[in-house]
């Protein structure tokens, strides 16, 4: 629809580019005046880019209210070749603009919150330019996961994955002169884009199997056909949705391509925050609960769907608990919970899982600006104790070891309670947001299959153990290093957006309450057969037993008296022994991929590089040269200068032509 | 044909070859002219047999009386050396008696082949060359040429004269000097 | 008389004069090899011309006779001019065009 036909359906549905042309105007701002606005100026365009993004998200969705169908606004045609024809439009449904909600509010805390925390950076490295560079990138991802979520077709979503997946190796290795060996985390971000680059390879795959089988990339068209090539093709459709799980791996994090995750931690924490809690790892659940129509057809790649969700849920939990810096926990804790919202995605109860994408979008990035309030806490503790001994070394001291915390609560009171708040609510414990949501799924799975059931519940105490040994850990207890004895709270640019997402992550179970349903009832209008979720009653009391067993146990192995003190071997380490020594070490996933997949690979490259490309072609290319050169050198020795041998050149030709012409 | 007629071509004939031979393996170049000159005035013997006396004449005149003159001219000028026996080219007398040889035969396969006319030909009769009609055939139907030939004579006489005047005292206008065979 | 007889004459005579030119290393006799060549084609013009009663042949002949005359004196002002810079008139000391 043009803009003038979607006004006439509802007056702000002509807003909807905007959601992506404000954060442009945003990056475009900061990129040709940021040198003279000044820290807070390049903070406040960006943040007003993205908060107006919300804004706008808002007033569509105002409209949805009235208008539950929503509508396609067309800007331009991008691409018509043949039978292919790809506009760049806006879907404005209700699906698009519960993520557009979720990505531009949170994303315009996150942007108030990195005003406050890179100004500590600028101060370290005296480099103005790397907070004006900070700001473009936000915007610019916020800007392409704009794009991923409002398309209307399979090509612009992949356009805004492929961005965000650029964005993410951009402020992944933000600090690209830092890191182990001074290029750690260039080499992380490498990484992230590299196995992303996999996941994006599959989902390639897909959208050519899917132009292939329904000649068009628009949604509309293929999920209107979708029954009738399953009927005639069914293996296509299950390779397509396959391909497209394979996408969902690579972006989402899940087994076996979520080993970049972790790695990008090296990131500043709001980029983890945003992009590898809330947003950008959220797009592999978005693209897969938009695609119901395809996997609905096929309910074995559903199956298959499941199983990996659960086991990433289980495996990532398990290693979380062994994890020693607290930003790697949160990672860990993301792959798990993301676990979680493929699984029941799978299992069709998209509902479900989008209510769990949007609590977690709370409580998960309030997670991570609590650690990073924590870590500046830390940061600015470790100065000031060895500024005062004359000492001004960084080098052995990592703000983020959990070892070296301990006793925070005092020190950092108002960080402590959001991220008890948040901590409890990613537990699981009523009626916190976190509740609601893992209760809807929990249930689901009880009626789908026991075995999901049985191992999703296990993910979920293992998840409120390590909460309660991340808590006990960090804020309990004595300070086991100088650091954290004099450890200081955050300015108030940091807290308070970490106040407004406490505060999220507390009553936002009010979204879909057992009773009123809302966010169901908001779906149910761009998503097909959504089963009605239940509140099982059996199932939420099982579920918050478990995850109070869950904290009682962390209490009791990490907080009681002699609680955890300094120097002391993990209490986990003797029960477990082997197992713990295993899960600290990540279950030795990126050894394996390195012995298996990266060396081979590399000697292969080095294959092609060495003897092939260099032996084999530059010898042939090289050869035919000096080939030339010889022949030349040999002919050579005809012109000898010599007149008469010339002469008899001459007549030797004379008698070969009168040869021909008598043989004739 | 009758047997003078005979032993008067075989007679021309062997003349011309032994003057040729002896032409190209005289080490003295003053004899090897001399040959030459015999070569010419027994060929023009055989352009009179042929019926065509005024190109005899003009063979005598112009290639025995003028160019061989000039030849010796330049023989006695440069003061024609001996030059030593040995072939310091590689091959080149084996490789040149080769080809020649091979020439050779291939015109006589050639004319063994595509037959050459065997018979002889009408004789002539004494107003089929003369000057007379030589002159109208030349000064109608081959007039360009005849003009060109004029011109090409121009360009020869000029070219002969330019290339070995003498440099005037202040070396303007000489030709570049050839360089010495040690810089190549 | 019979034409092979002078094709074959005129062929002998071109031979010797290749042979000349290929292995006299004095300039002069190579040019005197060659105006035996001329000679050779010259016999067989006008040996042809009295076997088809045509006399285009000896006109012919006319023109040689004057072309010759021309490379000649040329040719013979080259050798002076060279042997002016070299003081020798060996064939095989002109090496120079060597590559």
């Amino acid at each position: 629809m043009s803009l003038n036909e979607i006004a006439s359906l509802h007056p702000f549905f002509q807003l909807a580019p905007l959601v992506v042309f404000l954060p442009v105007l945003g990056l475009l701002i900061n990129l040709l005046v940021g040198k003279r606005l000044g820290e807070k100026g390049i903070g406040a365009v960006a943040s007003l880019a993205t908060g107006g993004a919300f804004v706008v998200a808002v007033l569509l969705a105002v409209g949805l209210a009235q208008v539950s169908e929503g509508g396609t606004l067309t800007l331009a045609n991008w691409i018509t070749l043949g039978d292919l024809g790809v506009s760049w439009s806006f879907r404005i449904d209700t699906l698009s603009v519960l993520m557009m909600l979720v990505v531009s509010g949170v994303g315009t805390l996150i942007h108030i919150y990195s005003i406050g925390y890179m100004h500590s950076d600028v101060r370290h490295n005296e480099d103005p330019g790397r907070f004006r560079r900070f700001f473009v990138y936000l915007n610019l991802f916020i800007a392409f996961m704009m794009v991923l979520v409002s398309s209307d077709n399979f090509l612009m979503l992949f356009v805004g994955w492929e961005g965000v997946g650029l964005c993410s190796y951009l402020l992944i290795g933000f600090w690209f002169e830092k890191g182990a060996d001074g290029i750690g985390n260039a080499r992380a971000a490498k990484k992230a884009f590299v196995v992303n680059r996999i996941g994006d390879f599959g989902l390639l795959i897909a959208l050519f199997l899917l132009f292939y089988n329904f000649g068009t990339l628009n949604f509309a068209e293929i999920f209107e056909k979708a029954p009738a090539v399953a009927a005639a093709a069914p293996g296509a459709i299950m390779a397509i949705t396959l391909f497209m799980l394979l996408g969902v791996t690579g972006k989402s994090a899940q087994l076996p391509l979520f080993v970049w995750l972790p790695d990008a931690m090296a990131g500043p924490t709001p980029v983890s925050a945003l992009i590898h809690a809330a947003t950008m790892v959220t797009a592999g659940v978005y693209l897969v609960a938009r695609s119901q129509a395809l996997y609905f057809e096929v309910p074995a790649a559903q199956n298959v769907v499941m199983w990996v969700g659960a086991l990433t849920a289980f495996f990532a939990a398990t290693i979380a608990v062994g994890q020693n810096d607290i930003k790697k926990v949160l990672a860990y804790s993301t792959i798990s919970q993301l676990g979680f919202m493929v699984t029941v995605v799978g299992m069709g109860a998209t509902v479900a899982g989008m209510f769990h994408l949007t609590t977690q979008a709370f409580f998960k990035a309030l997670l991570f600006l609590g650690a990073g309030s924590v870590i500046l806490g830390v940061e600015h503790g470790h100065a000031h104790a060895h500024a005062k001994a004359g000492e001004h070394g960084h080098d052995s001291f990592d703000p983020q070891d959990m070892r070296e915390m301990g006793g925070l609560r005092k020190r950092m009171p108002l960080t402590f309670t959001v991220y008890l708040l948040g901590g409890l609510s990613m537990a699981g414990i009523a009626p916190l947001a976190g509740f609601f949501s893992k209760d809807e799924i929990l249930a689901a799975a009880s009626e789908k299959s026991i075995a999901v059931y049985v191992l999703l519940t296990a993910a979920a105490f293992l998840t409120a153990f390590y909460v309660g040994r991340q808590l006990v850990m960090v804020f309990f207890g004595k300070p086991r290093s100088d650091a954290s004895e004099k450890a200081a709270e955050s300015p108030l640019l940091v807290t308070l957006p970490l106040i407004i997402l406490a505060l999220l992550a507390v009553f936002g179970g009010a979204l879909n309450l057992p009773g009123s349903h809302l966010l169901e009832t908001w779906l149910e209008h761009s998503l097909p057969e959504t089963a009605p979720g239940q509140f099982v009653l059996p199932v939420a009391l099982i579920s918050l037993g478990i995850a109070l067993l869950g904290l009682l146990l962390a209490w009791l192995v990490y907080g009681r008296k002699p609680i955890f003190e300094k120097g002391q071997p993990d209490p986990l380490r003797r029960p477990l022994n082997g197992l713990f020594k295993a899960l600290e070490n990540k279950w030795w996933v990126d050894e394996l991929y390195h012995a298996v997949i990266v060396r081979p690979y590399q000697s292969i490259a080095q294959f092609s590089a060495g003897a092939v490309d260099q032996g084999v072609i530059d010898g042939v290319v090289n050869g035919m040269g000096s080939l030339v050169r010889s022949g030349a050198k040999w002919w050579r020795r005809f012109q000898n200068g010599y007149i008469r041998s010339y002469a008899l050149t001459i007549v030797f030709g004379v008698v070969l032509v009168i040869t021909y012409l008598v043989l004739r | 044909m009758s047997l003078g007629l005979i032993f008067m071509y075989s007679a021309l004939a062997l003349v011309v070859v032994v003057s040729g031979i002896g032409l190209i393996t005289s080490r003295n170049a003053i004899y090897a002219a001399l040959f030459l000159v015999l070569n010419f005035i027994t060929v023009a013997l055989l352009y009179i047999v042929l019926g065509a006396p005024f190109i005899a004449l003009a063979q005598v005149t112009v290639y025995a009386g003028s160019i061989m003159v000039l030849f010796l001219f330049v023989i006695m000028l440069l003061g024609a050396e001996q030059l030593p026996i040995a072939e310091p080219l590689r091959g080149q007398r084996v490789l040149g008696i080769l080809l020649a040889a091979a020439f050779l035969a291939e015109m006589v396969l050639f004319v063994l082949l595509r037959g050459a006319p065997t018979v002889a030909g009408q004789a002539v009769s004494p107003e089929f060359s003369t000057p007379t009609t030589i002159g109208m055939l030349l000064f109608e139907r081959y007039l360009l040429p005849f003009e060109m030939t004029a011109g090409v004579l121009l360009a020869a006489t000029v070219g002969a004269i330019f290339m070995t005047r003498q440099p005037r005292p202040d070396r303007k206008g000489a030709l570049p000097a050839v360089p010495e065979e040690g810089k190549e | 008389m019979p034409m092979s007889y002078f094709i074959g004459l005129s062929v002998v005579m071109f031979a010797m004069g290749i042979l000349g030119v290929l292995l006299r290393r004095n300039p002069l006799v190579v040019f005197m090899s060659l105006e035996l060549m001329f000679n050779s084609a010259n016999l067989l013009f006008v040996a042809f011309s009295a076997y088809h009663q045509v006399l285009d042949g000896q006109l012919f002949v006319f023109f040689v006779m004057t072309t010759a005359a021309a490379e000649v004196a040329v040719g013979l002002a080259l050798i002076v001019a060279v042997f002016k810079a070299k003081r020798t008139i060996d064939l095989d000391q002109m090496s120079s065009l060597k590559g």
